[in-house]
This record gives structure tokens, sequence and C-alpha cells, in this order.
């Protein structure tokens, strides 16, 4: 008996049953809770700065005033609307992590419309036509790895990736074809004077028309992959390929179809961020979202819901940071590594709810 | 559902550490000053960028000699993030706001058109004097003299070359390393190009464009092809380290901008060139103060104390050199010589007689106002932002 148990590891994992909702959400509220700490520890110790005061400037850098509730708000819709996006394509296990450039994409189409027909059709119809360019844009610039990759089998990871390249040097070709002025590089605001293509606003409230649109989203998205027969489609070949294919379905066809999805929502992000609060594009209007988006979905299991949730934790921790490096007079990067540490441990707590550790000398192993 | 108590149990720690909290940075912050102006800044990069680092010095000298509470916002993009953060700085109280990047400029105006109690100051932009708000500004300096002066010191460091016997007079060939092809840089390299010609006759000089404000490869990157193209002598209008630590590494004499490089390049660096905005900074908080309006273009000078050198590394310049440049000052504020004098250059082999600047910022690109004048190109008179634009002879550009 001694000796069997001197051959076991240290500590050996096995995979968890699924633990019941209230055990592993306090596991997700005792990992934040331990990430605050570590930060705070870490906030003490580089800078001396009470790690106190660095939350509260987080807090009051997020909701400090009715603006900055708006623009967390504003924020906090965009990463939702692009983490809507990735989601069908990774539930159906397609890596899109093309989102970025489909969104700069979208937003270039929305831009182009703007500069170019800006004077020249009135401003209803060229709204009409921003919202259809953007979607067929960024739609288009999604199905072309789905198609290779149902046709050809082709790597849409790699596919993906490499499509966000292509249209980050678009964007900066298209940056120095249109700059204003000569030689600058840089497009500025578009049709400031005239407003032409800027989407209209609620009353007063700028960034609620972005708000309600990407709210509506939420909820197609969650009624799509929860009840329809397309949501349907696309868990199954997530599941198994070779399931989907027994049970006759197309499965060349559900994965074009769901990125098409993915790319037009891509693109209606694209639109806001162009044509509603920007009105300008760069190289970075998208500014990796597309990629923190991914972080979104998964932590939220692809539940749109729950999402807002995990949206929000990471737009608060972006916005909250930026204002400690204000306040406190720390470089940007500092706020960073808080977000890293924070997002580390919620992301880590994950193996713990899917895991379970055995130690060697533990008394309440079983069998 | 727990995940609702969680959820309020979180915001329950929250606001309990909020209740607890030191005011640790907001006190430290907090000016001595009597006067409670608050000036805010925005700038598109941190203390690492040449450029913005100039600016930091500049705001924090000009508020702590007026008392007055300053509030930094880096690494500010050219997009809606700069109005956001000019709106967020209204909020904050501030009755001054200034960005400090070209591209930051639109943003501000529309800051501006939603905050009339509130001045907006923008460097380097182009479109106060045609937006016509009565709180948007615009800024810059003559540094187009101070490039000029740069310009003479390293003139007299290729004439040291040749006398030397180190290169021949037709082997001086300088090298400039250009963020983008407008005004702003064209103006800039031209007149160093000009400071250097009044000196040493025979310079020529190689321009290339990086395309970017600040990239740290690609201008090193630049650098080292324009020295290996045959540049004796590197000089830039971008904001990293990037050029000058190039030329340390090749011992290639370096013409900075922005600040003294002398601690990372001893061997090489020359001298600099550097706007100081302190005296603009100055200048728009007594403005405030006093509430009279602030100029919608304001130029600096070297008599206003906005245009700089820095000390001259001995190690590097040639002998003279400090003398020289006590002339040419001189000479700059008596009116005797003038930068863009038109007998000092030609274009395509003829003198320039005649110029239309594109002034005001309009989607047509075309030249609006007639500049040259008793035979002088006149260099930010009609707005503050630099309008040169035009290919001299004796430059080549790359690409």
């Amino acid at each position: 008996m001694n000796k069997t148990k001197n051959h076991q590891p240290l500590v050996h994992i096995s995979k968890r049953d699924s633990l019941p909702m209230y055990k592993s959400w306090a596991i997700r509220g005792l990992a934040i809770l331990a990430a605050l700490v570590v930060a705070g520890v870490i906030t003490m110790l580089l800078t001396g700065e009470n790690p106190i005061t660095v939350y509260t400037t987080m807090v009051k850098g997020a909701f400090g005033t009715s603006r900055r509730i708006w623009s967390l708000l504003q924020s906090l819709a965009m990463l939702l609307c692009i983490s809507l996006a990735v989601t069908p394509a990774f539930k159906m296990r397609f890596w899109n992590i093309g989102a970025e450039g489909q969104v700069l994409i979208g937003g270039l189409a929305t831009a182009g419309c703007m500069i170019t027909l800006g004077d020249k059709i009135p401003n209803a119809l060229l709204i009409l036509v921003m919202i259809a360019a953007s979607i067929t844009a960024a739609a288009i610039w999604a199905l072309i790895p789905a198609f290779f990759k149902a046709k050809f089998n082709t790597n849409e990871t790699l596919f993906t990736l490499m499509m966000n390249y292509v249209a980050i040097q678009l964007v900066s070709y298209f940056e120095m074809y249109w700059e204003n002025p000569k030689g600058s590089s840089n497009i500025g605001i578009i049709n400031q004077s005239t407003h032409a293509g800027w989407l209209p606003t609620i009353g007063n409230y700028e960034y609620l028309l972005n708000i309600i649109v990407v709210l509506a989203l939420t909820v197609f998205m969650y009624i799509y992959l929860k009840y329809s027969k397309h949501g349907y489609e696309l868990t199954v070949v997530g599941e198994s390929e070779n399931t989907a294919r027994y049970i006759g379905l197309n499965v060349k066809k559900v994965i074009m179809r769901t990125m098409i999805l993915s790319g037009a929502i891509c693109g209606i992000a694209g639109l806001l961020l162009v044509g509603g609060t920007n009105h300008t594009i760069t190289t970075t209007t998208a500014g990796g979202r597309g990629f923190t988006a991914i972080m979104v979905s998964w932590l939220a299991k692809f539940n749109p819901i729950y999402m807002i949730l995990t949206a929000f934790l990471i737009t608060f921790l972006q916005s909250g940071a930026g204002e400690i490096s204000t306040v406190c007079g720390l470089n940007e990067s500092f706020s960073d590594i808080i977000t890293g540490i924070i997002l580390f441990f919620i992301i880590g707590c994950e193996f713990f709810i899917n895991y379970k550790m055995h130690f060697r000398f533990s008394h309440k192993e079983v069998k | 559902m727990f995940k609702k108590l969680l959820s309020i149990a979180l915001v329950a720690l929250m606001a309990l550490s909020f209740s607890v909290a030191f005011t640790g940075c907001d006190s430290d912050k907090k000016s001595e000053g009597e006067d409670d102006l608050k000036f805010g800044f925005i700038y598109l990069h941190d203390e690492n960028s040449t450029y913005d680092n100039n600016f930091l010095t500049a705001a924090k000298e000009a508020c702590e000699k007026m008392g007055v509470e300053m509030i930094n916002k880096t690494n500010i993009d050219e997009s809606d993030a700069c109005k956001e953060a000019a709106l967020d700085l209204v909020d904050q109280g501030c009755d001054i706001i200034f960005a400090d990047s070209f591209g930051h400029e639109d943003f501000m105006i529309e800051a501006a058109k939603a905050n009339p109690d509130v001045q907006f100051l923008h460097a380097t932009g182009t479109k106060a004097h045609t937006e016509k708000l009565d709180n948007f500004h615009n800024a810059f300096a003559s540094i187009y003299e101070g490039r000029y002066l740069a310009g003479i010191a390293a003139g007299m460091k290729i004439n040291e070359m040749i006398d030397g016997g180190k290169i021949t007079k037709d082997e001086a060939k300088m090298g400039y390393v250009g963020a983008h092809p407008y005004a702003e840089v064209k103006s800039g390299y031209t007149s160093f190009y000009l400071g250097a010609k009044s000196v040493c006759p025979t310079v020529t000089m190689e321009v290339t464009f990086t395309g970017s404000w600040y990239d740290e490869t690609l201008e090193k990157e630049a650098a080292k092809k324009l020295i290996s193209d045959g540049c004796i002598l590197i000089s830039q209008h971008a904001d990293s380290m990037g050029a000058p630590t190039a030329c340390e590494s090749s011992n290639v004499p370096n013409v900075s901008y922005n600040g003294s490089t002398v601690k990372a390049c001893p061997n090489t660096f020359i001298v600099s060139s550097k706007i100081n905005w302190a005296p603009y900074f100055e200048y728009a908080i007594n403005c405030v103060k006093d509430g009279k309006a602030i100029d919608t273009d304001w130029t600096g000078t070297v008599a206003t104390g906005s245009v700089e050198l820095t000390d001259i590394n001995e190690k590097a310049a040639a002998k003279g050199t400090q003398e020289a440049i006590d002339q040419a000052i001189a000479d700059l504020e008596s009116g005797k010589v003038n930068v863009f004098d038109t007998a000092n250059f030609t274009v395509k082999g003829k003198a320039l007689t005649s110029y239309k600047a594109d002034v005001d910022s309009d989607p047509e690109f075309k030249g609006d106002t007639e500049v040259v004048k008793d035979g002088v190109f006149e260099e930010s008179k009609y707005r503050s932002a630099p309008y040169f634009d035009i290919d001299i002879d004796g430059i080549s550009v790359i690409e």
C-alpha cells in the first residue's frame, strides 16, 4: 500500500463532472478577489501607491460622471457587437480570428461611401448605401476563408489571421489615398461640416443608437443560436462534422452561411464605429477588439446574455485602468499589467472549474 | 440566483474599498498655487517619444511656474479617443485643453464646438483660421529658423570633414529621415538644408520617409539605408531614437530634433533644434487668467524663447560652431538673413518668384494664398503651421 502510494505523482489532474452552478460561480468570484489582491500587492510593491486608491480610481474612471458611463456603455456595446459576431463561428468550431479585419473592411466600406458619395446623394439614401456596403464588404471578407475551408479544407485560423493584415494594409493604403491634407496620411473627420453620412443621434445621446442596435443584435443572436434551425445546425457541425454529415446536413453550406453572418455583424460594428462615433477610419479603428472579442465570447461560453457581463468586465477594466495612468501619473503600460493579471486569474479559474486536482497525501481522495 | 448574489457582493466590496479609500494620487497632484485654473494636456505618445516628451517637459515647467493644476493624458490616438479624452478633461474641470498631435485637430474641433466656455489649443494644426471658433486655437513656432541654425552646425561639420581630407567636396551628402511627406516635414528639412548650404555650398541631401511619426525600427532602418547610400551626416524629423542610435552605432554625426540625444549618442550628437512650448502655455494661461482672447494662430520665434537649440556637443561638433550659430541668430533677428530667401535656392533650375501655398484647409488641396513677397517665401505668416512644400534643387527624395 505504501509502495503504491509513493508511485503516485504529487498531483494528478482529472476531469470534473459538471459542477453545480453556485460552485462554479463561487470559484469565479474567488478568482476575481484573488486577482484584485495580487494586483494590489504588485501595485504597492512597484509604485508605493496605496492599492485601494488604485481600485477606487478604476471605479471613478469608469463611472465617475454620466459622460463616462455613456462612454463605458458605448465601448461595451462595440466590444459586445464584435463578440456576438465571432460567436456563431466559434460555436461551429471555426476559429475565426479575423474579426479585426472584418470590422476594418466594414468600416472602410462605410468611410468610402461617406467620402465619395458625401455630397452627391441625399443623406437617407447615403446611409442606406453605407449599411449595405459595410455589411456586404465584411461578409465577403469573412466568406473568403470560409469558402476555402469548405472547398479545400484550408486552415481557417491562419487564413483569417492573415486576412487581418491584408485589411490593415488596405486601410493604410486608403488612408493615404483619401488623406487630408496632402502628405499627412491622415483622413481626419469625414464631412465634418456637412455631417453627410453621419448616423443620426437619438435625442442628445450620441451613443444611444449604437447601444440600441447592439442590444437588438444580442437578443437576435440569443434566439438564433438557441431556437433557430440554423443555430442548431451550426452547433451540430461544431460538435462533430461527421455526425452532421450523417444526419444529412450540408456542412459546407453551414460553414459558409455562418461565416457570412459572422462577417455581416462585424460589418455592422464597422458601420457603427465609422458612421456612428469616429467619423473617420484608421488602422486602429477596430483597436484590437477583434481579438478581445474572442475572449469575451469564450468566457461567456458562447451565451450572448452572459457576454454582456464578460464584455462589461473587460471594458470596465480598460476604462478604469486608463484613469489610473492619468490620475497617478503612471505609464499606460501599468494599467495593461493590471488588466493582464485580472484576466489571467479569470481565465485560469476555468481550469479549476473543469478539472479536479488530487494531491498524493490528500485524505479526501476517493478510490 | 447565486450569480446575482455574487455580483451584489462584488459591488458591495467595491463600494467598501471606495469608502475606505485614501486620496493618495489625487492629493499628490493638487498644485499649491493660489489659482484654481486647470490645464489638461493630450499627448499622442508618452515620455518615450522625443516629440511628446518635449511637450510633457514644457507643460510641467509652465504649470509649475504659473501655479496651475495640470492633468496629463498620454497615448491618446488620433481618433475618437482624442475627443473622449478632451471631453473627459472638461468633466474634470479643465479651463484650457491642449493636444499635441496633428491628427488630433478634427477631434479637438468637435470637442471645442460642444464646450464654448473651455479654451482648446492645438499644436501644428491648420484649421483654426478657417473654422473661426472663438475657443479653438492653433500654435506652432518658426522652427524653420531653428532647423536653419542646426543646419549651420551640420554644414560646419561637413566643412571640417572636407578640410580634414575625409571626404571630397562632391561627397558632401547629408541624409534626412522624415515622417510624412507634407509641409511641416518639407519646410523642416528644406530649412535644415539651406542652413547647411549657407556654410557649405556644395552640400546635397537625400530624404526618405518612414510614413509614421513614431516607428523606431523603420527610422533606424531608414538612417542605415541613407548611411549605406553614402550620406555622411544624418538628421531626422521623426520622433523615436531610431535615427540617432543608428548614427551612433555607425559613427556618423547626427543633428537631432526635439531635444538633446547626447546621453545615448555621446560620440555623434552635434546639436538639436527644438520648440520650447512653455512660452506658449504661459501665454495661454495668462490670456485665460486675464480674460483676454487667445490668438487664433500663434507663432513662437527665437525672440519669444520658443525656438531653441540645445547645448552643442563639443566632442562631435566642428570648431567655431557656436560662434557661427550666434552670428546667424543675430542676423535672423535683425532681418539681415531670411531662411527662405528666394536668392538662396532654385526650383528646377529657376528662381522662385511666385507661389500659391495651400494655407486654407479645404478639400481642393490647391494653393490659395500668394506667399512670395519681396524675394522671400513668407513661412508661418498666414497661419502658424508651416506651408512650405516645394521640392528645391539639391534635395532628392528617394521612393
